[in-house]
């Protein structure tokens, strides 16, 4: 009973939040309302007892990649104006691909692919003692060792590349070098000079 | 019936855990004003009551009787709830720490992660604060603050992979269990790079001295609170120093053996300090890194900005990555006595 309840209320908040998302007029605050809606879907998630899938959409998603987005959409001057122009123009161009996207996910999910008879827990009961994290981790490097690899590798492939585009080489700036700050001593840069000191005037005349 | 007592029952235990942590916190300010006074050779608060004891109460009642100004232009809704984001997710974090053999509000098994989740939220209270306080300079501080912390999380996660790598579980009690014995059992030992990349980081996530530039006072006035005020400000500080405490804590239950006495199995000494309960030496324990922090800042002279970016990814995350390597190869091993 209160588990439903608990349930209800994190799904509606998520379908407010989610909704907010594509409506709200203000950038930064419709990105705020997107970590709102990982966070509520991190919870269902949770309750549905993949704490492990849970936890680490908070850590990635709501801890990492949404502060990343923020950063970048609180850094970018957005003119509001500019980005509402030109909305009934693209309106006719959207509704097309938004339907045709509607009823793929139907079909996907209608096709009895996700009924609750064919879930893995149904197939192959999921042991009692044995914890969420251990057991996805004896799947992932046994069953799914290549697919998991080639994923990683693709992975690896899109952070070389984005480091790649966003690396400038720029003539003329002066870097410092870490390395040969570290190294420089004392001989290198301070030269004691004896120089005698001044006499007075009345001995050098 | 029964679920409202188990209710009622679980509430008792957050107030129990809640209300020694907010005193804690009162009385590391004290100490941290203290502390720095001594180092510096003058006196620290000794008006307030015996010693200046009662100073972190005058300190909060003054905070709770100021007005709090919302700056023209702020985003009123963000204004307010950023101090409280800033805030929760360092309370939230001990629902899962053990303090002593089975005295834990909620044991789960995915204990570590949940803690690396909630750290991580923390971030959020900072960049809203900057955000909408309309201010360049709490803009600056949130953007410098945000930064440093999403690249120190990397290290500090990658440091308590470690720890669960070499206790074989995600469980705090699990993790703890696993170094019982005494000091040269402990994790600190066969992880000592890990151990150093995580206080470090620990120090760094926290934005506190010698990594506050997110509210270095000479560049940017006070960083991302400057526009804070009274009960708002109030809650920026509890959070930072609830964090601080968290970071301790946790550095005791990964690295330094939870609730085990340092002499834990010895054949004389073990038995003569078997009466001394768990929680003392967690408490103990924490003190010695609080301390830590506060020797910190006193002593250290703050990173500059660039420093602080080749530091955390150029130095301690290539550490703990082959630390990790030697730390499988170890296990493998059953080099003892920690993975025989």
């Amino acid at each position: 009973m209160i588990e439903q309840l608990i349930f209800y209320v994190f799904a509606l908040v998520l379908l407010f939040s989610a909704t907010m998302v594509i409506t709200v007029r203000n950038p930064v605050h419709a990105a705020l309302f997107l970590v709102l809606a990982f966070f509520n879907s991190a919870v269902l998630w949770v309750m549905a007892g993949a704490e492990f899938l849970g936890i680490v959409l908070v850590l990635v998603y709501v801890g990492a990649v949404m502060v990343l987005f923020l950063f970048v959409v609180m850094m970018l001057d957005l003119n509001l104006s500019q980005l509402r122009e030109g909305f009934m123009k693209h309106f006719y161009i959207g509704v097309p691909f938004a339907v045709v996207m509607a009823v793929q996910m139907l079909l996907v999910v209608g096709s009895g692919l996700f009924a609750p008879e064919t879930l893995p827990e149904a197939r192959m009961p999921i042991p009692e003692d044995v914890g969420n994290t251990a057991l996805l981790g004896s799947v992932l490097y046994t069953v799914y060792v290549y697919p998991f690899e080639l994923a990683a590798v693709i992975l690896l492939v899109a952070i070389i590349a984005a480091i790649m585009l966003t690396l400038r080489r720029r003539e003329g700036t002066r870097h410092q070098d870490p390395g040969k700050q570290v190294r420089v001593r004392k001989a290198d840069r301070l030269r004691v000079v004896n120089i005698p000191s001044a006499r007075r005037q009345s001995e050098q005349e | 019936m029964a679920e409202l007592t188990e209710f009622i029952w679980i509430m008792a235990k957050i107030v129990a855990i809640l209300v020694p942590l907010i005193l804690a916190v009162a009385y590391l300010t004290y100490a941290e004003r203290r502390v720095i006074g001594a180092i510096q050779a003058r006196n620290g608060p000794n008006r307030v009551g015996p010693m200046g004891l009662f100073q972190p109460f005058a300190d909060v009642f003054k905070l709770l009787f100021k007005e709090v100004v919302i700056p023209s232009n702020a985003n009123r809704f963000l204004f307010l709830i950023a101090p409280m984001l800033s805030l929760m997710p360092a309370l939230a974090a001990w629902a899962v720490m053990p303090f002593s053999d089975g005295l834990v509000l909620s044991d789960i098994n995915a204990g570590l992660l949940y803690i690396l989740a909630m750290t991580s939220l923390g971030v959020y209270g900072v960049i809203i604060a900057g955000w909408a306080s309309n201010s360049k300079y709490a803009m600056l501080g949130a953007m410098r603050s945000a930064a440093q912390i999403v690249s120190y999380e990397i290290a500090m996660g990658f440091a308590l992979v470690g720890v669960l790598m070499a206790a074989g579980s995600m469980n705090l009690s699990g993790i703890v269990n696993a170094q019982a014995g005494p000091i040269w059992n402990w994790f600190w030992l066969p992880l000592l790079p890990l151990f150093v990349v995580y206080w470090i980081s620990g120090v760094a996530e926290t934005n506190r001295a010698p990594f506050d530039v997110a509210e270095g006072e000479s560049e940017i006035v006070a960083g991302f609170h400057v526009e804070y005020s009274g009960t708002a400000f109030a809650l920026f500080f509890l959070a930072e120093y609830a964090n601080m405490i968290l970071i301790a804590a946790l550095a005791v239950i990964m690295f330094m053996g939870g609730w085990y006495s340092p002499f834990h199995g010895l054949p004389v000494l073990g038995p003569m300090f078997d009466w001394v309960p768990g929680i003392v030496w967690f408490v103990l324990k924490m003190t010695i890194f609080l301390y830590l922090y506060l020797a910190f800042r006193a002593t250290f002279p703050r990173y500059r900005y660039d420093q602080i970016m080749r530091l955390g990814w150029k130095v301690l995350i290539p550490v703990t990555v082959v630390w990790l390597v030697v730390l499988a190869l170890m296990i493998l091993a059953g080099l003892g006595p920690w993975f025989n």
